[in-house]
């Protein structure tokens, strides 16, 4: 195969999960668990294998590739197609969202063996893979938006996957209500781009827009469309301030927390903002909100994570953290930075996630991480692979998050040391918050109650599994498989970006350069001031773990002595900041209340209902008395008639007369 | 020559009286001779335009709407002796189903 013939390819990759979605959909039910695995594999497996033979195959001297499938919309000038768009950025993502999707297939299909909803989890999950890889390879922003939708979708269907329980069906509404204001701004965002450019696609709307000098200040068509963007950015990939519905979205089964929830569609904002990388440099203000949003939900959401009990709870405020972190890196132009720890993040965040599922499952469907402790003995591989994440994550070197970590930590130094300095905290609180995760979790003696029988028994009270558990225990290799590579790639994953290697793979893309980023050139000042920022971010990360160590391995009992030395700080933290109760009061409570008295009450009742009701009201206040005019008897008709008669005569008269 | 207006006038009070005496009486065949007082009425009308502007078309019109009523009234009085031998009253008021 020559590099140039691979555009038709494309569009097989996001077809064939569509495919495997529609056979389990529709056949699933009547289906063995095993044909629905092998379809559900088997249709992924060979999106992953596509997508490995396009990377083997790719040349970068031929990118961008492109396939036109279908015409979709003419009108006039404006023109949108299905297209399918293939340049260095896509295949990244394509290579993350197949290979890790695969992964998570293979393991959901250990982990949700026993479920009721088998079959219809594996046609979710394959949905979603066709809906993130449509808007992976999307050539122009509807169709990215299609993809936008339906990962949103997706997303739904799997946090409500348990939707008899309350609280799963409630995160999925508040999910996707939540993703429905970004949406919003995306939409806007579009809308503006048809008025200005008459385009969507990105060739011509990147084309246009770079012919323009960037904007000055804060005024401008392209700072407005960028800080749309953002704003439907923020929904998709949780930052400040939607990024409340994701932490609930751990109601899914873990699989999906895994999947979707860290390593592919809450990256799809990071991914827009770097796609749309020739707007966002072109609009100042517009990537300088982009920074400090993520600078701040980085700082804010890893703070959070400090005083959760719940394990998926942590992964999720971290992975609400690190997504800031990306948008950081793109907020200070270091677009590859994001995408390279957009990466690494897959790996890691998503084995973090499997290896709390496979925690989850050992111990009968427990998440609170008070009642584990001592795993490290009954579940070796677990604890192996999640040690390995955990030291990723913290940044401890030479693993993946160490080489994106550093590398967002540079740029941001070099656009503003402030950056850098709340990155560097961050960076301290999530080596602490992280290792804490793992004493808690597998250091010290088991604390939940072994032997009894408290476990596993409301049906899907938790990510349990039904059958009763004794002492916790190992996973099923089904499960461990996609553990141990994906903590391979943690392990190594970071050396592409050695050398810098990924940032001129991805040169291309961002081929307006990295205006605002600092050029990284190898002069010896520079290299020294690259190496002292390097020492301080692993010597953080050190003392975060350091920290943890102490509190939760040696003194168990300090960390209890200084919550309550804390007082109300602690109690905000537990609460985490009391933002969902702000938000229920400032925006939920009005939408209620107005939509009661206003609404249901004003509108509906007072007016749509009244009108109805007095209109029949009426009819039959007016039959009711003339009624009597038919009384059977036939004189008083004639008469009637005569009356009449009379009447129209008298009209007649009158009208003549005058 | 008798103005127009006079015989107007008098059409009009047949009429009327037609239409009352269909009104209020409850012999068929008192009612039957207030529907004719009412035709008959509108007859003088028509006779009496017909002769104020010599045009031979009302007294034409007169002709059929005799011929109709003097149809009608055979057929009316044989229902009546229909009805008296049934039900044995002429009282429109007992008279007021079909079936027996």
């Amino acid at each position: 195969m020559t590099p140039q013939n691979l555009s038709p390819l494309l569009c097989t990759i996001p077809l064939l999960p569509l495919a495997g979605a529609a056979i389990n959909g529709f056949f699933g039910r009547q289906s063995s668990k095993k044909a629905i695995s092998a379809v559900a594999l088997a249709f992924c497996g060979l999106a992953f294998f596509v997508a490995v033979l396009i990377a083997a195959n790719f040349s970068s001297a031929s990118a961008p590739y492109s396939f036109p499938l279908a015409h979709w919309i003419r009108s006039g000038s404006f023109s949108v197609d299905f297209d399918f768009y293939l340049d260095q950025l896509s295949l990244v993502m394509l290579l993350v969202v197949t290979g890790v999707g695969f992964l998570i297939h293979i393991y959901s299909v250990g982990y949700m063996w026993d479920d009721d909803g088998y079959y219809r989890f594996m046609s979710y999950l394959n949905l979603f893979m066709f809906f993130m890889l449509t808007l992976v390879l999307a050539k122009n922003y509807l169709v990215m938006f299609i993809g936008w939708e339906g990962v949103g979708l997706a997303s739904y269907l799997l946090i409500g996957f348990w939707f008899t329980k309350d609280s799963a069906a409630a995160a999925g509404k508040k999910a996707f209500i939540v993703n429905r204001i970004g949406d919003f701004g995306f939409l806007i965002a579009l809308f503006l781009m048809i008025k200005h450019f008459g385009s969507l696609d990105f060739t011509h709307v990147f084309a246009a827009v770079g012919v323009l000098s960037p904007e000055p200040g804060g005024a401008g068509t392209l700072t407005a469309i960028g800080l749309l963007l953002m704003v439907g950015a923020a929904g998709k990939s949780a930052q400040i301030p939607l990024y409340v519905w994701l932490p609930d979205a751990m109601e899914g089964p873990t699989p999906v927390s895994a999947l979707i929830h860290a390593a592919t569609m809450v990256t799809a904002g990071v991914y827009m903002v770097a796609r749309s990388s020739a707007i966002f440099e072109r609009a100042p203000m517009a990537l300088m909100v982009v920074a400090i949003i993520g600078t701040l939900t980085a700082l804010f959401a890893a703070t959070i994570g400090i005083a959760q009990t719940d394990i998926k709870k942590v992964l999720a405020y971290s992975t609400i953290s690190q997504l800031g972190y990306m948008f950081m890196a793109c907020g200070v132009g270091a677009f590859s930075a994001g995408i390279f720890h957009l990466m690494t993040h897959a790996f890691f965040k998503g084995l973090l996630f499997l290896a709390a599922g496979s925690v989850i499952h050992g111990v009968g469907g427990e998440q609170d991480m008070r009642k584990m402790g001592g795993l490290r003995t009954y579940m070796p591989w677990t604890f192996a692979t999640m040690g390995i994440a955990t030291l990723a994550i913290a940044g401890i070197p030479p693993f993946a998050g160490f080489w994106s970590k550093d590398e967002i930590l540079w740029k941001a130094y070099g656009a503003s040391p402030v950056y850098w300095l709340i990155g560097v905290v961050t960076a301290f609180i999530t080596s602490f918050y992280m290792f804490r995760l793992m004493y808690m979790t597998f250091g010290g003696e088991y604390r939940g109650a072994a032997g009894q029988e408290a476990h596993g028994h409301d049906a899907h009270g938790h990510d349990d599994h039904g059958h009763g558990h004794g002492t916790p225990h190992e996973s099923p290799w089904v499960m461990l498989g996609p553990l141990v590579v994906l903590a391979a790639l943690s392990v190594v994953g970071g050396f592409v970006g050695y050398g810098n290697h990924f940032e001129h793979f991805l040169a291309p893309v961002f081929h307006v350069g990295d205006v605002i980023a600092p050029e990284t050139s190898p002069e010896a000042a520079d290299r020294m001031l690259e190496h002292l920022l390097m020492g301080v971010s692993i010597s953080v990360a050190g003392l975060g773990w350091l920290l943890a160590y102490l509190l939760y391995s040696r003194r168990p009992q300090l960390p209890a002595r200084i919550a309550a030395g804390l007082g109300g700080l602690y109690q905000a933290v537990v609460n985490k900041y009391y933002v969902d109760e702000l938000y229920a009061l400032l925006f939920i409570q009005p939408v209620i209340d107005g939509s009661t008295t206003i609404l249901w009450h004003g509108v509906d009742q007072g007016v749509i209902d009244a009108s109805v009701n007095e209109s029949a009201h009426a009819a039959r206040e007016v039959s009711d008395s003339v009624r009597h005019m038919q009384s059977g008897n036939l004189r008083s008709y004639a008469g009637w008639v005569a009356a009449g008669g009379a009447v129209v005569i008298a009209y007649m008269v009158w009208m003549g007369v005058r | 020559m008798v103005p127009l207006s006079c015989y107007l006038v008098l059409s009009g009070i047949l009429f009327v009286c037609g239409v009352l005496g269909f009104l209020i009486k409850r012999n068929i065949i008192t009612i039957f001779m207030s529907i004719e007082l009412m035709l008959n009425g509108v007859n003088l009308s028509f006779v009496a335009f017909a002769a104020q502007w010599h045009a031979l078309s009302g007294q034409v019109f007169v002709f059929f709407v005799m011929v109709v009523a003097a149809a009608e009234a055979a057929v009316g009085l044989a229902i009546i002796i229909a009805v008296y031998r049934t039900r044995e009253t002429l009282n429109v008021d007992r008279v007021n189903l079909l079936k027996l």
